[in-house]
């Protein structure tokens, strides 16, 4: 098969503790891929693999159909833009001279790369803050900074560690849609996220991960048709958890019920009756939405904190 | 299933350099560049103090000292011994606070090896860096020396190359130390317990005929002793003898050194 990246059981642990057990998934071109898991789940160390600054214990991962990490990684990162979690920036240097140091990096002439400065900064909205040091940007400045540095080699694919981690809404829009205009570009993405209407919006495939085992994949719509009921009523106020008890009335119309603090989620593909019967209690608020990404990953990876996350 | 089993590589293998050190080298240099006025000024103050207080305030009292089989002015003797260590300070601060600023703090290698660039070659290009801050201290310094008109002898220029070879050397001994720092309090052991001490035991401040037998033994064997014996005789217009083994003394710590530092560089960024 044409794939970009084809990630063979991945396997990696440290010490007694498996951190990626047998992962494997591939990105086809064009394709933006979403792993998504929780704190602990064996994102970032399947990332690091893949980036050669962890070497697997077993399994292949195969950049282009031919160059193998660790082996050829420097062939690899030729080809590869990399967006890291913490922003790497220079803080010496401003906007122009990241670009500029970081292009040498990739063994580019001075000359190919101050013809891209201007181009990079614009995507970036940073036309206005080129001679600005990283200290003086917003918190979106500096990532979408990290993200024209990454776009410096013109590469094939991007691997993003949580871009939009810590934003605004205003930021993480932008970043957004800088994203969007790379991938009608015709570029491969690999992201991880934590944020579930970031991961709908922008991934073709989502890879849902936990304790370093694949626990779903697909697309996210399809993912969620194929877990889930469609509606959601959400119930919460005084009472709303003594109706998801086995023997209220309101059970029958729920497929499943499920109790987080103190809000029932009643999941049902009839929430019309439901909603008809909820009249009988004025005081109970409620809240009717579809389901989404965010109920589909608590359904796969539980409500409860990770103690060491 | 098909599993490919990997032996992950040792620490130890050996250095996979390549000319990839160079930009990173570049991009010190740039940063340097914003700096190198205050860096400067900062670089040279100290040791031309110590040079005038102990040179002239303390050469007054003590007058001439014996080196070499030659009588030679306090000043004269103390100026070639501590321009090995302006060398071994200069090269120790850049490798231990600035490289772990680098490495550690603004995660700067982390981006850098983002890039197709190897850790081998970042840290090869860390001491370079290190080196080349050392050469530039000392050449200050020098010139210093010569508008102070310590000494004028023209084999100084061959004082200038080995000078850059302590600067290679400390920087190699000091990437180890980086590579096993949590913060920058380690560093504060490193220069207490083994620079300060190599600084008095060297033959900067007096000759080493005045420590017990044993001792002089002994310090035979510190890169600082080698490093001004074969700085201080050119200071004063002599060549120095032992030339094959104090050389092979700094180019042995320096192998041996880097190879350390790498290994526990390579261990740190593998967890």
């Amino acid at each position: 098969m044409n794939y970009l990246l084809n990630v063979e059981n991945l396997v990696k642990s440290f010490g007694n503790n498996t951190v990626v057990d047998d992962l494997s998934f591939h990105i086809s071109p064009g394709e933006c891929l979403g792993v998504i898991g929780p704190n602990g789940a064996g994102k970032t160390t399947t990332l690091r693999m893949c980036l050669g600054l962890t070497a697997p214990d077993a399994g292949s991962i195969t950049y282009f159909e031919n160059l193998s990490m660790p082996d050829e990684a420097l062939a690899i990162k030729a080809r590869l833009g990399v967006v890291a979690q913490m922003d790497t920036l220079d803080p010496d240097f401003t906007a122009e001279e990241n670009l500029l140091v970081y292009g040498r990096y990739f063994g580019m002439k001075d000359r190919d790369i101050k013809s891209r400065i201007a181009t990079l900064l614009e995507f970036g909205a940073l036309t206005s803050k080129a001679k600005a040091k990283p200290g003086e940007l917003s918190g979106g400045m500096k990532r979408r900074l990290s993200l024209a540095r990454a776009l410096i080699n013109q590469p094939q694919m991007l691997m993003l560690d949580e871009p939009t981690t810590g934003l605004d809404p205003q930021a993480r829009h932008l970043m957004w849609e800088r994203l969007q205009m790379l991938m009608q570009e015709g570029k491969s993405i690999l992201l991880t996220t934590h944020f579930m209407d970031e991961a709908e919006r922008l991934c073709d495939r989502l890879l849902v991960i936990d304790h370093g085992k694949k626990i779903a994949e697909g697309k996210p719509r399809d993912l969620i048709a194929q877990h889930l009921e469609p509606d959601v009523v959400e119930l919460y106020g005084q009472g709303a958890l003594a109706l998801a008890d086995e023997d209220s009335p309101l059970r029958q119309h729920a497929a499943r019920v499920e109790i987080s603090g103190e809000t029932a989620f009643f999941y049902t593909s009839q929430a019309q009756p439901l909603l008809m019967a909820l009249q009988a209690w004025p005081q109970v608020r409620s809240l009717h939405r579809p389901a989404n990404l965010e109920d589909l990953f608590l359904k796969l990876t539980g409500r409860q904190i990770r103690e060491n996350a | 299933m098909i599993r490919k089993q990997h032996v992950i590589p040792s620490v130890w293998a050996p250095p996979q350099l390549s000319m990839r050190w160079w930009p990173v080298f570049l991009r010190n240099l740039l940063v340097w560049r914003k700096l190198a006025l205050p860096s400067l000024v900062g670089n040279i103050a100290e040791p031309l103090m110590w040079l005038v207080a102990f040179g002239y305030g303390l050469g007054a009292l003590v007058g001439e000292v014996t080196t070499g089989g030659q009588q030679v002015p306090y000043i004269l003797f103390l100026a070639s011994g501590s321009i090995c260590m302006s060398a071994m300070n200069a090269a120790s601060f850049e490798a231990l606070y600035s490289a772990f600023s680098r490495m550690h703090m603004q995660k700067t290698w982390d981006g850098i090896m983002n890039a197709p660039v190897r850790l081998d070659d970042v840290v090869m290009a860390e001491m370079l860096w290190a080196s080349f801050k050392a050469l530039f201290t000392v050449t200050a310094i020098l010139g210093v020396m010569l508008v102070l008109g310590i000494s004028h002898s023209w084999k100084l220029l061959l004082a200038w190359p080995v000078l850059w070879m302590v600067g290679v050397t400390f920087s190699c001994i000091a990437l180890i130390f980086n590579a096993l720092a949590k913060g920058y309090d380690f560093f504060t052991y490193y220069f207490t317990l083994f620079l300060t001490p190599m600084m008095f035991l060297s033959g900067i401040y007096f000759p080493r005929t005045q420590l017990p037998g044993w001792l002089q033994t002994l310090t035979d064997y510190l890169p600082l002793t080698a490093a001004i014996e074969l700085v201080r005789p050119l200071f004063l217009d002599q060549w120095p003898t032992h030339v094959a083994s104090n050389l092979c003394l700094l180019i042995g710590v320096t192998v041996v050194a880097f190879w350390v530092a790498l290994a526990l560089t390579r261990q740190r960024f593998r967890a």
